[in-house]
């Protein structure tokens, strides 16, 4: 009985094969936003992983300096060896040439972990060659690939299951690559030691242990992002729900006849709704596995430029390609069972609550009555009341997203009743008679249009929102750029005593050389980055400060304080006047905070005696220069002749904001493409409503033309009402993704970010944005509008005919 | 001559083979005068009555509306002659859902330019639609609703009146009262009236009577 039922309810779609076509392809497309993005977390995370899995990091504890050197000495690991110490070296190291870039990691392969060794670095017939000159390195396939040609690197080989964008060398080979001879990074404690070793204390006073933790720290860094990446796929999936929920609908309102007809030759109610159960469920996973498949193309396309991202923002590495995960592609086709799910709820609901004796004819589908938006507006207060609660006492990025969601549900669901109420005024302002038709016509078409009003209403605001929030951004940051690189050129010796004869020999060549020394170590519980200033009038003059008094850069010169970035001052939840402790036990209080984007990081700054009194052993490679821009190529040709300094050593003030723009752009690339992508969903959910909407609407539009309209006008009007729609929707979704700029700026960036950002407004923006909406409006409604003008009268008559 | 039609063919396709609907048509109809069309179902009385609107074109043959060719006319000048000349009232009143009962009754006149208030305001009266005024057509009986779609009709004082079985969807005794109604109102503004019905009885009330058989006239 069951499969006679479903056969005759499938053969609905063979009859209308464009409906069927449009929920497949908005499911299909939901998924597949949903499952590209997951595609890329996914990917991301195994490469996290693996990275942190490197040499065993991630379950090994370290022995670094104790006062955050970036370096110990390789005669520190012959002490603790010989005392009995089971220790590996270790060297990392970025090692770049021509803007090419890989992490060195340089290890002894006789004493770091076996099991986390690749297995060919073992093999009897290579390990010559890995360990004497010119070495050989290992990476994983793609990370060869990459590098293959690169000129200075030893020999590549390409290991399976190596975390991307690093090579495995001998330490020794590394020392050479990274300029570090007798350096090493840290050393891994090996896990089986001996009783009877000496304290750790007695043989290198320097050291300290690091917990595992805190090396890989990854995923801990990205995780905002990636949310973010979450939150806009869980936004573009909701938008293509929007086209499923109308197409279900629809189909199921056509089929009303036909569940009477079933129920009346004896199909028990249960049955059907199991039969029309089974029939949503076998869509969906039709609809799943294309947009599945979809996913991956979309992932696959975005990936390269994600982790161009990841590395530039975080320095976390994320292979550039794409693997089929059973995580994400299992979590797709559930997210497209759910979606079908939830939108075919109500219809199911619906029919279950169906007397048997209802009126067979179709109702206006969706029809919604005075009541039906009054209830829709009680609950978008409710939910408006939830996003300002979550504003006023929400916490954390979850908050953030909770108000987020509230606030944009609030305004889809608030949107029909808006829309209605500016028609009505419309229609009291109207005159003729055809204009009064026009809108109180138009005000009858809501009900069947607000699902795609509201997903184009949704897409608009993130749209404004995101753009607002990007351009906000980019505005602050190309200014704030301008400030933080006052200096003209930056120079990074190869060695102490290589600086120390720079110092000397700028001293009388430039107007002034400052120093940017640094030592990493822990403060409050987090990695922390300490830099020491000179006392010059560049800092005051450039440096904006959040937070400060007027001699906050004197105080620091007199080593009296410290100031902090805006990042740690918020997570570290700081005052003015505050002391904090620093690494290695002197304390310093809080006399400024300044503005730091683009760092994951907390940041200190000392003055630069108070660094070097505190931490003797400061890299102290690093410089800026002040000088006349137009003496910088000259002066770094001297340096090139003199020191025979490398190019990519010395770095000019306009390469670094250029290098900075870039990682900024990159960061928005994704973001700005799956916008891009929702826009696209929305205008194809309008493009299916008003579709469908056609097709209903001939007993409405016949009479009209019938009393003397042509249908060529009446396609006109029909293509101005889709825009005007559109264009009053960007009209209530202005404010909506202004708020959610706010939201962004305000809320969500401090509690992923760390740092807050004044909020810009660009109505140039919004008008493009508008055309744009209008634009797709009027495409989604154009071949409707071609088809109703070019509808055969016969067509049209039929509207009467079958009135018999 | 208020209505011409000479020699008129139309045929439709179904199921892929070509129906002949009308078989050389001819009437005509002078300003005053009422006929009805009679006729089995499916003898092609509503797709001439089509035809004569301007809602569709004949194959074959002439019809002549108030002096303008309708063969010859484009689709602009046939909507212009719905709007102005024609006043068409449907078995299903087809009236606007989304108008109050006072829009639809002037929603023609305003369109053609001629509308008057002071006749909208008669007609109702007349209608009986008083105090209906500010209902929507989902809020109005079929009798109600078949007396706004006369009143439409009227309101735009067309030359000719062309109604669709106007009481096919209503009572015996509604039908009647209508239909005294709309004779008594198109007798007044002296238009022509050509109405569709299967009714004798109903056909029998008006001046003259054609019958329609196998597309011919009988």
């Amino acid at each position: 009985m069951r499969r006679v039922a479903l056969s005759a309810l499938l053969a609905h779609w063979r009859r209308h094969p464009l409906q069927l076509a449009t929920l497949l392809l908005g499911l299909a497309l939901a998924t597949a936003l949903w499952s590209g993005v997951q595609a890329i977390n996914a990917e991301a995370r195994a490469s996290y992983a693996r990275a942190a899995g490197v040499l065993g990091q991630d379950r090994l504890e370290s022995l670094v300096p104790a006062r955050g050197l970036p370096h110990l000495d390789q005669d520190i690991f012959v002490s603790l060896r010989r005392a009995g110490w089971q220790v590996s070296p270790l060297l990392e190291g970025q090692w770049s040439r021509a803007g090419i870039s890989v992490q060195i990691v340089g290890l002894d392969p006789f004493t770091a972990p076996r099991s986390a060794l690749p297995g060919m670095i073992l093999d009897e017939t290579r390990i010559t060659d890995f360990l004497a000159p010119p070495g050989l390195a290992y990476g994983a396939p793609e990370t060869v690939a990459a590098l293959t040609g690169v000129v200075g690197l030893p020999p590549l080989a390409a290991a399976e299951g190596m975390a991307p964008g690093l090579l495995f060398t001998d330490i020794g080979i590394a020392q050479s690559l990274l300029r570090a001879e007798g350096r090493l990074s840290r050393l891994l404690i090996l896990p089986d030691q001996p009783r009877s070793r000496p304290e750790l204390a007695a043989i290198a006073p320097g050291l300290e242990r690091r917990a595992p933790i805190e090396q890989a720290d990854s995923a801990q860094l990205t995780g905002s992002f990636h949310l973010n990446l979450t939150a806009f796929g869980l936004l573009s999936f909701a938008v293509g729900l929007f086209i499923v929920h109308s197409a279900i609908g629809l189909a199921f309102e056509q089929r009303r006849p036909m569940f009477r007809t079933l129920r009346a030759l004896g199909l028990p109610l249960r049955d059907l709704v199991v039969v029309l159960a089974g029939e949503v469920v076998l869509l969906a996973l039709v609809a799943g596995l294309v947009g599945i498949a979809l996913g991956y193309l979309i992932a696959a396309a975005l990936l390269p430029d994600v982790a161009a991202t990841l590395r530039g923002l975080y320095g976390a590495t994320v292979s550039g390609s794409l693997s089929l995960r059973p995580e994400w592609w299992l979590g797709g086709l559930g997210m497209a069972l759910a979606g079908a799910a939830i939108a075919a709820g109500q219809s199911l609901w619906r029919l279950w609550r169906l007397p048997l004796l209802a009126p067979a004819q179709p109702t206006a589908w969706a029809r919604a009555s005075t009541r039906a938006l009054a209830r829709q507006g009680i609950a978008a207060g409710g939910l408006a009341l939830v996003a300002v609660l979550a504003a006023v006492h929400g916490q954390g990025i979850a908050g953030g997203f909770i108000l987020l969601g509230a606030l944009l549900i609030s305004a889809a669901l608030a949107l029909p009743g808006i829309l209605a109420l500016m028609l009505a005024g419309g229609a009291r302002l109207a005159r003729g008679a055809l204009a009064q038709w026009f809108w109180a016509d138009t005000r009858q078409q809501l009900p069947g249009l607000s699902l795609a009003l509201m997903a184009l209403l949704l897409a608009l605001s993130a749209n404004i929102g995101v753009g607002t929030m990007v351009a906000s951004f980019r505005l602050t940051f190309t200014d704030w750029l301008d400030q933080r690189l006052p200096s003209e050129l930056y120079v990074t010796a190869r060695d102490q005593e290589e600086a120390r004869r720079l110092r000397d020999w700028l001293a009388p060549r430039i107007d002034a050389l400052l120093p940017i020394w640094k030592v990493e170590g822990t403060i409050l519980g987090g990695p922390v980055e300490i830099y020491g200033v000179a006392d010059h009038r560049t800092y005051p003059d450039n440096w904006p400060l959040i937070l400060g008094e007027a001699d906050t850069w004197q105080v620091l010169a007199r080593g009296q304080g410290m100031i902090v970035n805006e990042q740690l001052w918020r997570r570290a939840d700081l005052a003015l006047g505050d002391t904090v402790p620093l690494p290695g036990g002197a304390v310093r209080a809080l006399v400024g905070v300044y503005a730091d984007y683009g760092n994951p990081k907390g940041q200190v700054i000392l003055g630069l005696d108070d660094l070097t009194a505190l931490y003797p052993d400061v890299d102290r490679r690093r410089y800026a220069i002040r000088t006349d821009p137009a003496a910088v190529p000259e002066l770094k040709t001297a340096l090139t002749e003199e020191f025979g300094l490398p190019s990519d050593s010395m770095i000019d003030q306009g390469r670094v904001k250029e290098i900075s723009l870039m990682v900024f752009e990159r960061t928005f690339l994704v973001t700005g493409a799956l916008n891009v992508l929702t826009m696209a969903v929305a205008g194809f959910a309008m493009f299916t409503s008003l579709l469908t909407l056609s097709t209903m609407r001939l007993p409405q539009l016949a009479p009209v033309w019938a009393l003397g309209l042509t249908r060529r006008r009446l396609a006109r009007l029909e293509l101005i009402r889709a825009m005007l729609l559109a264009g009053l929707t960007l009209l209530v979704a202005v404010p909506v993704g202004l708020i959610l700029a706010w939201v962004l700026l305000a809320v969500i960036n401090v509690a992923a970010f760390g740092w807050k950002l004044p909020m810009h407004l660009f109505p140039a923006d919004w008008l493009w944005l508008g055309l744009l909406a209008l634009a797709a409006a009027g495409l989604a409604a154009a071949w409707p509008a071609w088809r109703l003008a070019r509808l055969a009268p016969s067509d049209l008559l039929k509207v009467f005919a079958d009135e018999r | 001559m208020l209505l011409n039609i000479e020699n008129v063919e139309k045929s439709h396709v179904s199921g892929g083979s070509r129906v002949a609907v009308l078989r050389g048509v001819s009437l005509s109809l002078e300003a005053g005068e009422t006929v009805a069309l009679t006729g089995e179902s499916g003898s092609g009385k509503s797709t001439c009555l089509h035809l004569c609107a301007g809602l569709d074109r004949p194959d074959a043959g002439r019809i002549v509306v108030v002096g303008c060719d309708l063969a010859r006319a484009d689709d602009a000048t046939l909507a212009g002659l719905r709007r102005g000349t024609v006043g068409l009232i449907f078995q299903q009143f087809n009236l606007i859902p989304s108008l109050t009962v006072r829009a639809n009754l002037a929603f023609q006149a305003r369109l053609s330019g001629r509308d008057d208030p002071d006749w909208c305001g008669e007609l109702a009266m007349r209608l009986g639609l008083e105090g209906l005024h500010d209902r929507y057509p989902e809020q109005l009986s079929g009798g109600q609703q078949q007396r706004v779609a006369i009143g439409r009709a009227l309101a735009a004082r067309p030359a000719l009146i062309l109604a669709d079985e106007p009481t096919g969807n209503l009572d015996e005794a509604t039908g009647d009262a209508v239909l005294d109604l709309m004779l008594e109102l198109v007798a007044e503004s002296g238009a022509g009236l050509l109405m569709v019905t299967h009714s004798p009885r109903l056909a029998g009330r008006l001046g003259r009577r054609v019958r329609l058989t196998g597309g011919r006239l009988a």
